[in-house]
């Protein structure tokens, strides 16, 4: 019966609450590993301690890195901090350094500002030494000047982000009480501490851990690391014989391409908002407008739409189509594309100017060239009598980082992206957690509930709608269908303001849950929902589906597909009836969810049919073993156990031993003492004692 | 905080029991066997007591503090009746081994006198008792952090273990002047330990004023050392007798055969 502490506290343990406080919020930054280098971040197995310091500014790095007195310091950083060259300065001065905790503001900052990398993908493009010295590495333009390259740097010590709330005022007044040196002094023990885990298990590069993944001597052999893999979305506008792989005779093909992912600096935190969703948000909108005109009048030509996973790291979505293209793995082979038009960044348009980059090394070749102009010609035509212009850059530059550059690695294809930057991204925060709704200016008026939200058409959407419909028209005439019908093919803004609000504010909205089936409702988060790869446990299946592919997919299939009157459980074995064994060839079959009619609460749910589907886009890397290939990609995300950090005091080190020095000094003098007594025993204790009873 | 704290705290609390235990009870398998009995009738105590008190504060009312208070002041007193209550039990199934084991054994002494009883089983009430009153706060000290974030008093683990080291002792000097006093029939002295053990218990409650609680607990200690050393057959002419040495011409004069 020592303390009467919580005592409403009966089935907790009380002395671990009186220690400890655990920090609800916590992103780490992970390790991820490629064919020669590691990057990310470690930690100790037991975490890493160290005692906080609130950064004030660059100058204050001193007293972490030189002239304090109780190291190792664990730096809280503001985020307008968190640049290039003190995270260098910090990574050098690492044995000093225990970990860094950035705390991320609720608005973005002003500065634009990107921690990826000032050229990315440069090696697994199309522009390699080979291909044109002169465009490698960003010779001719440098995409990405603001980037820092911090996401791909090594450090030695735990960067966790946290968020402004409760955790972080409780970490802020602990450092105040106690670590804050008045008046030049120093301060005194007990100190506020914290202890960061983020303990990564794979080290050095790809092939070290894959094999050490295949180690087997163990009765559960442990997996060290995973490549990154999740799934592209593809869907064509005439259904294709998905069973038949293969070269398929007759079949002209214009491909639509868009990227679907994004990362940052941290784990799990990749809204990617300009990178990636406003790209893959007007190509959805641009195939929801082709629906009618190409159900009513088929264009000669098919529409091949495909939304690539896993492009930040090196093309893996789009490499591994082009692969299975080449080794007959899919439904169309290269021979197939008649020309590529990819949507890149096109949230951000100031002055609504759309700018087309092509190709200049493959347009040397005139028929390419040819089609080329004709693409571009058909483009200018399609924005004619739209809000939007587009034109090209006007010099010869090499296309900006983008999936059709691996299809351009396989064979010379003609084909336009379309941006709204000139030459530099005008995106300036590339990659970085902070490229969200509100870098787009996606604002709504107060006071709205979640569903008026939902369908209130904000500007962002509007002009995301005419990009949209630019693409559609250029495919619909691309696809060598009639130029009469461009009028009526118009993207709908409403489609566009919903999916944007689904998925940069609030995935678990009314319409988003229309659209999928019942056991996909718990993935659908409050919080925003992000676009990221997903790691998949190398050759276990079925594969892992990100939530967010996997809404990508019944979005396309609600968009382009059709309903069927369908019972479920057909439904769900891809057939029409009970003898049904053709359909599943050429459609794909998928139960939502629907809504619920007016009277009733119980939801009726339908049957989709659609052309849409999922291609696995792992690195080819993978499946040939090859896992220092520089041809394709190879990262890996590292496995880890816990992720979890903790604040408490810590006492001093001469109060520590001063302890363990009176102990073992009690310790001797009660050995001592029990010595002296038992061997004087029968002196000490004789008196009253019975004579020749007793026995000692 | 760290394992030197881990260390220092375990060796406050339980030096004196091991020093006890290694120097007077390790080589005697009887005390040994009687010892670790004496560890089991208080773990049988301390699950009857804890029972009532987890069943009370059941039915209780959750939000309501006083009352919580209220329960575990009640909790307190009646794991301390029933601790000695036990001890008295402990007694009388110890007279009655004794007994047994005598028409057993073909000696014609007791292998092991009540007095030696008296200090085995009192210390086995304290090894158990300190066990079960600081090893999870030892547990606790072995990470990082120390008490104090949210404003508590840093000594916590010091002070566990001191009280933990003078409970351990005091559990065996009540052994001592419990059995004694159950022996000569002098109730009075029973009455005196469980009061005095009420006292120590109740001090507790001063926490975290820990010198409060804890130079009031060390004046009981080493009064009941005193008591005790008296009741097992010291006197003050013994301890003078060693301290000058001149205990060797004490038992040559007296013929004790050794």
């Amino acid at each position: 019966y020592k303390d009467v502490t919580s005592i409403s506290c009966v089935g907790c343990n009380s002395v671990e609450k009186k220690i400890y406080v655990n920090l609800n919020y916590t992103v780490p930054c992970v390790r991820l590993l490629n064919a020669t280098h590691q990057i990310g971040c470690q930690s100790h197995l037991s975490g890493n301690v160290g005692v906080l310091h609130v950064l004030e500014s660059e100058e204050n790095l001193d007293w972490v890195l030189h002239s304090g007195l109780t190291p190792p310091y664990l730096v809280i950083l503001e985020s307008s901090l968190f640049t290039r060259s003190i995270m260098m300065k910090l990574k050098n001065g690492s044995s000093r350094v225990a970990g860094v905790a950035v705390v991320t503001p609720n608005a973005n900052p002003s500065q634009g500002t990107s921690p990826h990398t000032s050229c990315p993908n440069e090696n697994t493009g199309v522009y390699t030494e080979n291909y044109d010295p002169t465009m490698a590495r960003c010779n001719v333009t440098v995409w990405n000047p603001l980037g820092t390259g911090l996401s791909y740097e090594e450090f030695d010590f735990p960067i966790f982000a946290m968020k402004e709330d409760n955790d972080t005022q409780v970490i802020r007044q602990c450092y105040m009480d106690h670590n804050r040196a008045g008046n030049g002094s120093t301060p005194q023990y007990p100190l506020c501490a914290m202890q960061l885990y983020s303990h990564m298990s794979a080290v050095t590069d790809t092939a070290t851990c894959m094999r050490r993944n295949n180690i087997n001597f163990s009765l559960s052999p442990e997996m060290v690391c995973d490549p990154l893999s999740d799934f592209n979305v593809w869907a064509s506008t005439r259904p294709l014989n998905n069973t038949a792989k293969g070269h398929k005779e007759g079949e002209s093909v214009v491909l639509a391409a868009a990227r679907l992912d994004s990362r940052s600096f941290f784990f799990d935190i990749a809204p990617g908002a300009e990178s990636g969703v406003s790209g893959f948000v007007a190509l959805l909108a641009a195939a929801h407008a082709l629906r009618n005109a190409t159900q009513e009048a088929p264009p000669p030509r098919n529409i091949l739409y495909a939304f690539f996973h896993g492009e930040t790291f090196d093309y893996i979505g789009s490499s591994r189509m082009v692969y299975d293209m080449e080794k007959n793995n899919f439904a169309v082979d290269l021979d197939n594309i008649h020309s590529v038009l990819e949507v890149g960044q096109v949230g951000l348009h100031a002055e609504s100017r759309l700018w087309l980059h092509s190709d200049p090394v493959s347009r040397k070749n005139s028929s390419v060239n040819e089609e080329v102009k004709k693409l571009i010609l058909r483009l200018q035509s399609a924005a004619s009598g739209l809000n939007v212009s587009v034109e090209e850059p006007g010099f010869s530059q090499p296309l900006p980082p983008s999936s059709f550059q691996r299809f351009l690695r396989a064979r010379p294809i003609p084909g336009v992206v379309i941006e709204d930057h000139r030459s530099a991204f005008t995106n300036s925060f590339y990659e970085s957690m902070y490229d969200n709704a509100e870098y787009l200016n996606i604002s709504y008026p107060p006071d709205l509930t979640p569903d008026e939200q939902l369908e209130y058409v904000t500007d962002t959407a509007k002009a995301l709608t005419e990009v949209a419909t630019v693409v559609a028209r250029t495919l619909y005439i691309q696809a060598g269908g009639a130029e009469s019908r461009l009028g009526s093919i118009n993207a709908d803004p409403q489609m566009v303001t919903r999916i944007l609000y689904g998925f940069l504010v609030r995935s678990n909205n009314s319409w988003f849950q229309q659209l999928i089936p019942s056991d996909l409702v718990s993935h659908l988060s409050e919080s925003r929902c992000f676009v990221y790869y997903l790691l998949d446990s190398y050759g276990r299946a079925p594969a892992l589906i990100s939530p967010p592919t996997l809404l990508v997919q019944y979005l396309l299939a609600n968009l382009t597909g059709s309903t069927v009157n369908v019972s479920q459980d057909d439904c769900w074995n891809q057939r029409v009836e009970e003898q049904d064994k053709e359909s599943k060839h050429m459609y794909s079959y998928l139960w939502v969810q629907g809504a619920a009619p007016p009277n009733s609460t119980e939801r009726v749910g339908f049957c989709m049919r659609s052309a849409a589907r999922l291609s696995k886009a792992l690195s080819p890397a993978f499946d040939l073993h090859e896992y220092t290939s520089k041809d394709y990609s190879t990262w890996t995300e590292s496995r880890w156990k816990t992720i979890k950090g903790r604040i408490f005091l810590v006492a001093s080190h001469e109060l520590e031993m001063l302890t363990l020095g009176v102990g073992v000094g009690v310790l001797l003098t009660s050995l001592m003492l029990t010595y002296i007594m038992s061997s004087k025993a029968d002196i000490l204790f004789s008196s009253g004692r019975e004579p020749a009873n007793a026995t000692y | 905080m760290t394992a030197s704290v881990f260390f220092g705290c375990t060796f406050i609390a339980f030096g004196p029991a091991i020093a006890l235990f290694l120097f007077t009870i390790a080589r005697e398998p009887l005390r040994v066997i009687f010892l670790i009995a004496g560890a089991f009738f208080w773990l049988v105590s301390l699950l009857l007591a804890s029972l009532v008190w987890f069943i009370s504060v059941q039915i209780s009312n959750k939000d309501s503090a006083a009352q919580q208070k209220g329960l575990l002041v009640f909790g307190v007193v009646l794991s301390v009746l029933l601790q000695e209550a036990f001890r008295f039990a402990y007694y009388k199934l110890l007279k009655k081994a004794n007994e047994g084991l005598l028409t057993l054994s073909q000696e014609e002494t007791m292998p092991i006198s009540i007095r030696q009883l008296a200090y085995v089983s009192g210390l086995g009430f304290g090894f158990m008792s300190g066990a079960f009153s600081v090893v999870n706060i030892l547990a606790d000290s072995v990470g990082p952090g120390t008490i104090g974030i949210h404003g508590d008093s840093q000594h916590y683990f010091l002070s566990s273990a001191f009280m933990t080291m003078a409970i351990i002792l005091l559990h065996m000097f009540w052994g001592v002047v419990f059995f004694d006093g159950c022996e000569k029939q002098r109730w009075w002295a029973v009455a005196a330990v469980v009061a005095s053990h009420l006292i120590v218990s109740c001090l507790t409650f001063q926490n975290p004023e820990y010198v409060g609680s804890l130079v009031p607990t060390y004046v009981i200690l080493f009064l009941m050392g005193v008591w005790a050393f008296y009741a097992a057959g010291g006197s003050l002419r013994n301890l003078k007798l060693c301290l000058t040495c001149k205990d060797k011409d004490f038992l040559l004069a007296n013929h004790r055969p050794r």
